[in-house]
C-alpha cells in the first residue's frame, strides 16, 4: 500500500481525509518491520515518536491547519542531528551520541509537519558509494538482478535513505550529497534524488564530512515529490556562514514548466572509455526524449571533467581529516579508556573509525601536511576553479546538462574489489558538479539487461533548481519508469 | 607535485597516523602504505593540468562572510553540554592527567 | 643602537627580542559563537555547542570582534587589510575541542604597523609591528584538581583573541617592557582589550636570541605565556644569559619553547623535541573570505578616541608640560581625563605637579587607582583654587589634601572647619617674628655674625609659631626687615 503513494498523492489523501496520518504512519512502520531484516535501511526506528507526530498532524489537518508536509512519513539520513534521537553517522565513535539540538533542515521539516520514521543507514561519516562502510552493517538494495539471489548495494553514502524510499518504507527521505551521495544511490535504487546548489540548504546540525561540498537534499519516488520536500528543506540559515540568503522559489510549479526552447548540453567528456553500451543507449534515449519535448540539444565541452575525481579525493579527505578531529572521546561519543591523553585519542579513534574513514583521514592529513600542501591541496583547489569555470562557460551556452548518473547499475556486495580506487570511480559523473557546487537530479530512466535501474542526471546553473526540476520532470514523463524492486511490500499490504 | 607514492614509506605512514591521532597496529602499516600509495599515485594525474594564473577556489558561490551582532544568545546550558560526556566531574570534562 | 650587552666570557653579546602578544578582545559574545565572553563564570556555563565542537556545529563571525581588531590596527598605525581569511590551525589538545583553532595565517586582517616607545632619558624608538590577526582562544585545562585527571572548562574556548606580532626590533629588556606597556595603554584607550595580564586577558610570548654585534640573527627560543611586564623583562635577561652560556660553551642553542620560572629566575624547556607541530593550515571551509568596506574602516577611524601619543603631544603644547610629566598623565585615559578636568581654567603645570606629586602619593598609600579616587577632579581643582587666590599656602594645602582624601570633604570646608586660612595680617606676622627672634638670641647672634643659612631656621620657627598658616612671602619679607 505504501508504494502506491507519492508525497503528493498522500498529501492529497490526508487533506481529503481519505486516510489519516496515523494509518499512513502505521502502514510505513509495518513495512519497516517487515522489510528491515532483508534491507537494513535503518539504524534507528522511532515508532512512538512517529505515531505521536502523526496524531499531532491529524489534529492539525483536522483544524484546517497543517504545513506542506503535515502527516507525511519520511526517513532521515543518520547524518542529520535529531534532538533527543540517537545520531550515529553510522560510526562506532558516535554510537551513543544523542544530540541536544535539531539540525536546521530537519527542524524545517518538523515545522512543516513531517512525521519522522527513523534514521537511515549510510556509509560511515558519509564516506563511500555503497553503504558498505557502515558500522551497523551494509544496507541492501531492494532491487535484485533478474533470476539472481545476490544482495546488491543501494549505492552510497545515502544508501539507507534510497532503499527505504524504493521499498516503500518511507514516502520520501533526506540524504546528503558530497560527491554524488544522493544522486548515485537514487540511480541504483530506481528513485529520484536531488542535490541542490551548495548553500541552498543549511548544513547546521549535519555531521560534517567535507564542508565545501556537503549539501542536504531529498529522495522520493517522483520529481514533483523531491520538489515538495526541497521546498521545506531549503532556506537561508544565519547559523551557517555558507548558507545563501536567497528566497526559496516554488519548485513544484517549476516541475510543470516543460522544456520547450531550453538548450540542453551534452558534455562530450562524460562519454568515458569503456562506457557500457546500455548506459550509452539510455543517454541517447534521454537526449531523444528531450528533443521530442521541444528542447534544443547542444554539444558542449567541459574539458576538466576527468580531473574531478582526483580533485575530489584531495579536497574532501583534507576537509574531512580536520572535521573529524573533534571525535576524540572527550566530550561525546565513544571513549576507549587510557592512561594518558594521547593514548586516549589514538585508541578511541582507532577503535571508533572504520577502515575507509581512517584511509580518508590519513590521506587528508597527508595532503595538508608540511611540504605537501602546495602540491596537493592548493593545486586541487586551482583545478577546482577550472572545473567551475567549465560549468560557468557551458551554462553560457546551455540551460542544463544531461549525463548518465553512474557508470553502472547497482553492483553486488563485495563485488567491487577491495581496491579503494575502484570504488571511487563510481563517482565519476557526479563529482564534477559537486566540485562546482551546481545543482543536479537523478531520474530513473530505464532498466539494464538484468532488470536493474539506471538513472539519468540533469545538472543546472547555481540556484536554478527550477530548470533542473523542469528537465527532470520531462525525462520522468517520457521515461514512464514504473518498474518496482523485488523487495517491497506487496500491494494491498 | 612530488612523487608521493614513493615518498610514502612506513615511517611516513606512522608519522601521519600520529598527526591524525589514530593508533596503527604494526600489522596494519604495510597495507595502509599500499592503499594510501595507490590513492596518492592515482591523484598524481593532476600533474597534467596547467594551473598557471589560476587562483585557488575560495568558495563556489561569490559570497563573502556575513557577520553576526555582538549579542549573547547562547551558553548557560552546562548540563546539555556535559550530558554526552564519557567522563565528567561536576561541571568539568575529565581526561587522563596531562603533564606539561 | 642601544649599548645594552651581556658580557660573556668571550666578549659582549647583543639581544634580539620579539614579542607575540595575545590580547583578549573586549566583546560581549565570542568570536564565532553567541556564548558570553565574560570572565569568571561557573565552569562550562558559557559554552555554545559550537564552542564545544559538537557534530554539525558551524562558526559565524562576530562583527564587533572584527571592529575591535580594526580599531587596534588603526591605533598601531597599521595597514588594514580589507580582504582577509580565516584558516584552521590543526592540532590536538585537551582544551581545543575541535582539534583545530580558527585563526588567520596567510591573510591577516591587519598588516604592518608601529609602536613608539619612550625610554628612560626621553629617547623615542619605533618598534615595528608585523601583523595582527584574529583567532579563537582555547579552553582551560586544570591539572592540579585531581591526582589522575585533568579537568576541562570550555568557558574561554572561542573567546576572540588578537595576536599582535612585533618585528624583532627590541634590543633590551627595558624596550620590551616599554613596548608591552605602550601596547596595553593603546588597547585600553581604544577599549579593545583591558590589558589585564594577571587575569590573563593579555599574554606575552617572548622570542629571544643573542648575537655578536653585526652578525645575522642566531637561533631563537620562545618563552611562552609570561603574565607580567616585570616577568617578561626578567625572563629576557635570564634566557639571554642562558643562551650566551650555551654559545660560549661551544654548543648551539636549540630552537625550542620554554617557560619562565619566576621563583628560580630561570627558563626551562617546555616540550620535548619530537612534538614539533605540523599545523596543516588551510582555509576554513565553513567560512568565506572576510571582506570589509573602506567606508566602515573610515567610520571606525573617525570615532576613535584621541590616542596616547597625540594626547601627550597636546598636553605638552597646550599645558606647557614637560615630556615626562605628560607621558605619565596619558598612560591611562582615566588619568588624562581627570587631569584635564583639573587643569581646565587653571594653571596646567601646577595642576600636573599636584597630581603627579601629593595626589598620586596619596592614592598609592590608599592602594587605589584613579577610578576609585576619594576626591573628584573638581574637588582637586577646588584645592588648587584656594592656593591660587592665596587663601591657603602650599604647606597647608598638603595638609588639606590629606584630609580631603581621608574624609572626601571639599577643600574649602576643611579649611574653614579647621581654621586653616592663611594669615596675611602683617601685624600678626610681625608679632610672631618678634616672638621667635626673642626666643632664639644665640641663633640671632650667629645669623648677624654671618651664618646666612639660619634664615631658613627662622622661617621654620615663625611658621611653627603660626601653625603653618603664615603667608610665606610676607613671613620672608618680615624676617628680612627685622633681621
Amino acid at each position: 500500500m505504501t508504494l502506491e503513494f507519492t508525497l503528493s498523492s498522500a498529501r492529497n489523501a490526508l487533506r481529503a481525509r481519505r486516510i489519516s496520518s496515523r494509518e499512513l504512519t502505521e502502514a510505513h512502520l509495518a513495512a519497516i518491520e517487515a522489510l528491515e531484516p532483508a534491507l537494513n535501511a535503518f539504524i534507528t526506528v522511532t515508532p512512538e515518536q512517529a505515531l505521536a507526530q502523526a496524531d499531532a498532524a491529524d489534529a492539525a489537518i483536522g483544524r484546517g491547519e497543517g504545513g506542506p508536509l503535515a502527516g507525511l512519513p519520511v526517513a532521515i539520513k543518520d547524518l542529520f542531528c535529531t534532538k533527543g534521537v540517537r545520531t550515529t553517522a553510522a560510526s562506532r565513535i558516535l554510537e551513543p551520541f544523542v544530540p541536544p539540538y535539531e539540525s536546521t533542515v530537519t527542524a524545517n521539516m518538523l515545522r512543516d509537519g513531517a512525521v519522522f520514521l527513523g534514521k537511515t543507514n549510510l556509509d560511515e561519516f558519509a564516506m563511500g558509494s555503497s553503504t558498505t562502510t557502515s558500522a551497523f552493517g551494509p544496507a541492501i538494495n531492494p532491487w535484485q538482478r533478474r533470476g539472481a539471489n545476490v544482495q546488491l548495494v543501494p549505492g552510497g553514502s545515502s544508501g539507507g535513505s534510497a532503499a527505504a524510499v524504493a521499498a516503500g518504507m518511507a514516502l520520501a527521505s533526506t540524504g546528503t550529497d558530497t560527491g554524488g551521495s544522493i544522486r548515485q544511490p537514487a540511480s541504483f535504487c530506481g528513485i529520484v534524488g536531488m542535490k541542490p546548489t551548495y548553500g541552498r540548504c543549511s548544513r547546521w546540525g549535519v555531521v560534517a564530512f567535507a564542508s565545501s561540498l556537503d549539501q542536504p537534499g531529498p529522495f522520493a519516488r517522483s520529481v514533483e515529490d523531491t520538489a515538495i520536500l526541497l521546498g521545506s528543506m531549503a532556506g537561508h540559515d544565519p547559523k551557517d556562514s555558507t548558507s545563501v540568503n536567497r528566497p526559496v522559489p516554488d519548485y513544484v510549479t517549476a516541475c510543470r514548466r516543460g522544456v520547450k526552447g531550453l538548450r540542453i548540453g551534452i558534455p562530450r567528456e562524460y562519454r568515458v572509455d569503456g562506457m557500457s553500451a546500455e548506459i550509452e543507449d539510455l543517454w541517447s534515449r534521454g537526449i531523444a526524449w528531450l528533443r521530442d519535448a521541444g528542447a534544443e540539444i547542444v554539444d558542449v565541452s567541459l574539458p576538466h571533467t576527468k580531473y574531478g575525481l582526483a580533485t575530489y579525493y584531495i579536497v574532501a579527505p583534507a576537509e574531512a581529516s580536520s572535521n573529524l578531529s573533534r571525535y576524540d572521546g572527550v566530550r561525546f561519543g565513544l571513549r576507549v579508556p587510557a592512561n594518558d591523553l594521547t593514548d586516549l585519542y589514538e585508541e578511541t579513534r582507532a577503535a571508533g573509525f572504520g577502515a575507509e574513514v581512517k584511509r580518508r583521514v590519513l590521506i587528508g592529513t597527508y595532503v595538508l601536511s608540511a611540504g605537501y600542501y602546495d602540491a596537493y591541496y592548493l593545486k586541487a583547489q586551482k583545478v577546482r576553479a577550472l572545473i567551475l569555470r567549465d560549468f560557468t562557460e557551458a551554462f553560457g551556452k546551455v540551460d542544463a546538462l544531461l549525463t548518465p548518473t553512474a557508470p553502472s547499475a547497482a553492483f553486488g556486495l563485495g563485488e567491487k574489489s577491495d581496491d579503494p580506487v575502484q570504488m571511487y570511480l563510481n563517482d565519476v559523473f557526479t563529482v564534477p558538479a559537486s566540485m562546482a557546487g551546481a545543482p543536479g537530479i537523478s531520474v530513473p530512466a530505464g532498466l539494464d539487461a538484468e532488470g536493474l535501474p539506471l538513472g539519468l542526471q540533469v545538472l543546472g546553473r547555481h540556484f536554478d533548481e527550477e530548470t533542473v526540476f523542469a528537465v527532470g520532470a520531462a525525462l520522468e514523463a517520457a521515461a514512464g519508469f514504473s518498474a518496482k524492486p523485488a523487495v517491497r511490500m506487496e500491494a494491498g499490504r | 607535485m612530488a612523487s608521493a607514492s614513493s615518498a610514502l614509506d612506513p615511517a611516513a605512514v606512522r608519522r601521519i597516523a600520529r598527526l591524525a591521532r589514530i593508533r596503527l597496529a604494526d600489522e596494519d602499516v604495510a597495507q595502509l602504505q599500499a592503499e594510501l600509495g595507490a590513492i596518492l599515485g592515482w591523484i598524481e594525474q593532476l600533474n597534467e593540468v596547467d594551473v598557471s594564473g589560476v587562483n585557488p577556489l575560495a568558495s563556489v558561490g561569490a559570497a563573502t562572510l556575513a557577520m553576526r551582532e555582538d549579542v549573547v544568545t547562547d551558553g548557560d546550558q552546562t548540563e546539555a553540554v556535559l550530558a554526552n560526556a564519557p567522563a565528567r566531574s561536576g561541571p568539568f570534562y575529565t581526561v587522563p592527567k596531562v603533564v606539561e | 643602537m642601544s649599548a645594552y650587552v651581556i658580557q660573556g666570557a668571550t666578549g659582549p653579546w647583543e639581544l634580539v627580542i620579539g614579542l607575540e602578544v595575545h590580547a583578549q578582545v573586549v566583546s560581549r559574545a565570542k568570536l564565532f559563537s553567541g556564548a558570553s565572553a565574560s570572565y569568571g563564570a561557573e565552569p562550562n556555563s558559557q559554552v555554545s555547542f559550537v564552542d564545544a565542537a559538537f557534530p554539525g556545529m558551524l562558526p559565524v563571525v562576530n562583527r564587533e570582534c572584527v571592529a575591535q581588531a580594526v580599531r587596534t590596527g588603526l591605533g598601531l598605525k597599521a595597514a588594514i587589510n580589507l580582504v582577509s581569511r580565516f584558516d584552521r590551525k590543526n592540532y590536538f589538545y585537551a582544551d581545543l575541542p575541535a582539534g583545530y583553532q580558527i585563526s588567520q595565517f596567510a591573510h591577516p586582517i591587519v598588516g604592518r604597523g608601529v609602536i613608539e616607545i619612550e625610554l628612560e632619558g626621553g629617547a623615542i624608538r619605533p618598534i615595528g609591528v608585523t601583523r595582527l590577526h584574529l583567532e579563537q582562544d582555547a579552553g582551560k585545562s586544570m591539572h592540579d584538581q585531581h591526582p589522575a585527571l585533568s579537568f576541562i572548562d570550555l568557558n574561554r574556548a572561542g573567546v576572540a583573541l588578537m595576536e599582535i606580532v612585533s618585528e624583532p626590533d627590541m634590543r633590551t629588556p627595558e624596550e620590551a617592557g616599554a613596548y608591552l606597556r605602550k601596547l596595553r595603554t593603546i588597547m585600553r584607550y581604544l577599549g579593545t582589550c583591558d590589558g589585564n595580564m594577571e587575569e590573563g586577558s593579555m599574554r606575552a610570548d617572548v622570542n629571544v636570541s643573542v648575537r655578536r654585534a653585526g652578525e645575522p640573527f642566531r637561533t631563537r627560543c620562545e618563552i611562552k605565556n609570561v603574565n607580567s611586564v616585570r616577568f617578561v623583562m626578567q625572563a629576557i635577561e635570564a634566557e639571554a644569559r642562558r643562551q650566551v652560556e650555551v654559545w660560549e660553551a661551544g654548543e648551539a642553542v636549540q630552537q625550542e619553547t620554554r617557560l619562565y620560572d619566576p621563583g628560580r629566575g630561570e627558563t626551562r624547556s617546555m616540550r620535548s623535541k619530537e612534538d614539533a607541530h605540523d599545523y596543516r593550515y588551510f582555509p576554513d571551509p565553513d567560512l568565506l573570505p572576510l571582506v570589509i568596506e573602506q567606508g566602515w574602516v573610515d567610520e571606525l577611524a573617525a570615532r576613535l578616541p584621541e590616542l596616547p601619543d597625540a594626547k601627550k603631544a597636546r598636553f605638552m603644547s597646550q599645558y606647557g608640560l614637560p615630556s615626562y610629566d605628560a607621558g605619565v598623565l596619558v598612560m591611562e585615559q582615566a588619568t588624562a581625563d581627570f587631569y584635564e578636568a583639573v587643569a581646565r581654567g587653571r594653571d596646567g603645570k601646577i595642576a600636573a605637579n599636584w597630581m603627579l606629586g601629593d595626589f598620586f602619593a596619596g592614592l598609592n598609600r590608599m592602594g587605589r587607582g584613579i577610578e576609585e579616587s576619594p576626591i573628584s577632579a573638581e574637588g582637586l581643582g577646588g584645592l588648587l583654587d584656594l592656593l591660587a587666590d592665596a587663601t591657603i599656602n602650599g604647606r597647608i594645602a598638603k595638609e588639606v589634601l590629606e584630609a580631603m582624601m581621608e574624609t572626601g570633604e571639599a577643600a574649602a570646608a576643611i579649611v574653614e572647619a579647621r581654621g586653616l586660612r592663611q594669615v596675611t595680617d602683617t601685624g600678626a606676622i610681625d608679632g610672631a617674628v618678634d616672638q621667635v627672634l626673642a626666643a632664639n638670641p644665640d641663633k640671632l647672634a650667629e645669623y648677624k655674625g654671618g651664618k646666612e643659612k639660619l634664615f631658613g631656621f627662622f622661617v621654620g620657627q615663625v611658621m611653627k609659631a603660626m601653625a603653618g598658616k603664615g603667608n610665606p612671602a610676607l613671613v620672608n619679607e618680615a624676617l628680612k626687615r627685622k633681621l
